[in-house]
């Protein structure tokens, strides 16, 4: 090829791009792969991703033991930290979205118990619904929202910067200083956001009530409180704490997991909050079917 | 372990990420009290040796000992043992963002001393003087700048005054007076702590400056193709490669395969 009539600037790129020759065997070829290898290969990647799942949970619990032998160690100041990031600073959006399903939830049912007269029982139907499920649901997938994704960020960006090398060299476990404070902070404040919403879940549905249906504040106030039941109020209680957990440990076993890349960063938070709500969700269906055998 | 004076013997080790081997056949020994240089050009594999030296990577043959310590074989207690007395600078400073500088050095001392807060504040402000950042003490890592970051970094790996120190591309990024200034601190440290230094570097002025002794890595036949006195590698090395690296490439084969 005759390069000599091109412009000398030209010619000075073309011999600088030619300067270092091509490395043999560094150039990617695509190459078919039949569906049956990626089918196994996608098999392969989930059995492994189960096993470091499976191993992770079992690292939490036997650190969650050494914490209640007292040999485990973190700082409180970090549990502070964290408590504070899930717990006072989560209640806006948990005020915002309970009073919502409250108002919701005596929507639905005023719709259809005003053709009885029985309009009533939308207290019931909201005070049950609330306790029982809708208040430790909500909170549920809005923590697996704002901290499950947050815990996998903070983690996921500091085996990025190194941060948790660097613990692991000065012999400090991970496991302990980041993810435990993590999950006892969630297990601690879960229980408290559901009692507010619950609480708030029954304002939002009063204020249907009241504005609406020609009930009086006093009329709605006692039935509701006549259609709670210890067992129901304790079991949302319950089943929060064990959402918390769940939440907790999606995040943090997501960020540990991530990449070494930024993008890896968003990936495992996104991840972090579809696990934690499959689990919520599936958790729920779990409970509601062992409540029903027990007969509770 | 023949050599007395050696402090980290690297024997026989391959490293390889699954199926991708990265180096083959190392073998070197770090003396104590010296600064040892890992060099070679970029993706040839310097930092994975460095993980390898402090369990962070799992070699896929060969052992690293510290002093007469199998490293590779220890149980975690042991290795725990042997990691306490070794200080690391990761390549990005990795200090605890959620801290405050005092707080990431003083955060070793308060998990493997006795020392009261008092005293732990006191040790964390006269490292942080050591390199150059007295006053930053309630500073987060996020308010200082990159070279300062990597310097608070290194007050960190020095906290509980460790015999040996690992040291990622400590001038990597930093300006020509800071890079200076930290070379003068390494080479401090070697005379005043006595410690055994390691560092991973592709600086050639860091290199001509603090190296006692180094080997040079080679991305093409993965292993390690020259070794010694940087100075004398300088003046002796046959090596096209070695060559063309440390003359910045002045000389040497532009190919770099030819034979040296």
């Amino acid at each position: 090829m005759r390069r000599d009539a091109l412009p000398v600037g030209v010619q000075r790129l073309l011999a600088l791009a030619e300067a270092v020759p091509e490395k043999p065997g560094v150039r990617r070829t695509s190459v078919h792969t039949p569906w049956i290898a990626r089918l196994g290969t996608t098999a392969l990647d989930l059995g492994a991703g189960s096993v470091s799942a499976v191993a992770f949970v079992g690292e939490v619990a036997s650190a969650t033991w050494r914490l209640t032998r007292r040999s485990a160690r973190f700082r409180i100041g970090d549990l502070a930290v964290v408590v504070q990031e899930c717990g006072v600073q989560a209640l806006p959006i948990v005020t915002l979205i309970s009073i919502l399903v409250g108002m919701i939830l005596a929507f639905v049912g005023a719709v259809q118990l005003t053709r009885f007269g029985a309009q009533i029982y939308v207290a019931d139907l909201v005070a049950i619904a609330v306790v029982r499920e809708m208040g430790c649901i909500m909170t549920g997938i809005i923590m697996a929202g704002r901290t499950g994704s947050g815990f996998a960020a903070q983690l996921g960006t500091m085996k990025v910067t190194q941060e948790i090398d660097a613990l692991t060299t000065l012999g400090l476990p991970s496991i302990e200083f980041l993810v435990l404070p993590r999950i006892v902070a969630l297990c601690l404040m879960m229980p408290i956001l559901c009692v507010y919403a619950d609480v708030l879940g029954i304002v939002g549905g009063a204020g249907v009530g009241v504005s609406m249906l020609d009930l009086t504040l006093v009329q709605y106030v006692r039935e509701t409180v006549a259609a709670i039941t210890l067992t129901s109020f304790a079991t949302g209680i319950a089943k929060s704490v064990f959402f918390g957990a769940l939440i907790a440990i999606a995040g943090c076993l997501r960020g540990m997991q991530c990449g070494k890349s930024s993008a890896s960063v968003g990936e495992a938070a996104t991840s972090a909050v579809v696990t934690g709500i499959v689990l919520i969700i599936a958790a729920d269906g779990l409970f509601a079917v062992l409540l029903n055998v027990l007969g509770i | 372990m023949a050599d007395p004076r050696a402090h980290i013997v690297v024997h026989a080790l391959t490293l390889a990420y699954g199926d991708r081997v990265v180096l083959t056949d190392l073998d070197f020994s770090v003396k104590r009290g010296q600064v040892f240089i890992v060099m070679g050009p970029s993706g040839c594999g310097k930092s994975t040796v460095l993980r390898n030296l402090i369990g962070l990577d799992e070699p896929a043959k060969g052992d690293v000992f510290y002093g007469d310590v199998n490293f590779t074989r220890a149980a975690a207690g042991e290795r725990e043992a042997i990691l306490r007395r070794v200080g690391v600078l990761y390549q990005s400073g990795a200090l605890w963002s959620s801290m405050t500088l005092a707080e990431n050095v003083g955060f070793p001392l308060e998990e493997y001393t006795d020392l009261t807060r008092d005293e732990i504040r006191d040790v964390a402000s006269l490292k942080l003087a050591l390199v150059g950042l007295e006053g930053f003490e309630d500073y987060y890592p996020a308010e200082i700048s990159g070279g300062m970051q990597k310097r608070a970094g290194l007050a960190r790996a020095i906290a509980l005054d460790p015999e040996a120190l690992l040291l990622d591309e400590p001038s990597a990024g930093l300006d020509p007076v800071s890079s200076r200034l930290l070379d003068d601190l390494i080479l401090q440290l070697r005379d005043s702590l006595g410690a055994t230094i390691v560092v991973v570097t592709h600086e050639l002025a860091s290199i001509f400056t603090i190296g006692d002794d180094s080997i040079f890595l080679d991305p093409e036949t993965r292993t390690v193709i020259a070794g010694g006195s940087p100075k004398d590698l300088l003046a002796h090395s046959t090596d096209a490669r070695v060559r063309r690296f440390l003359t910045r490439g002045a000389e040497g084969d532009p190919g770099g395969r030819a034979d040296g």
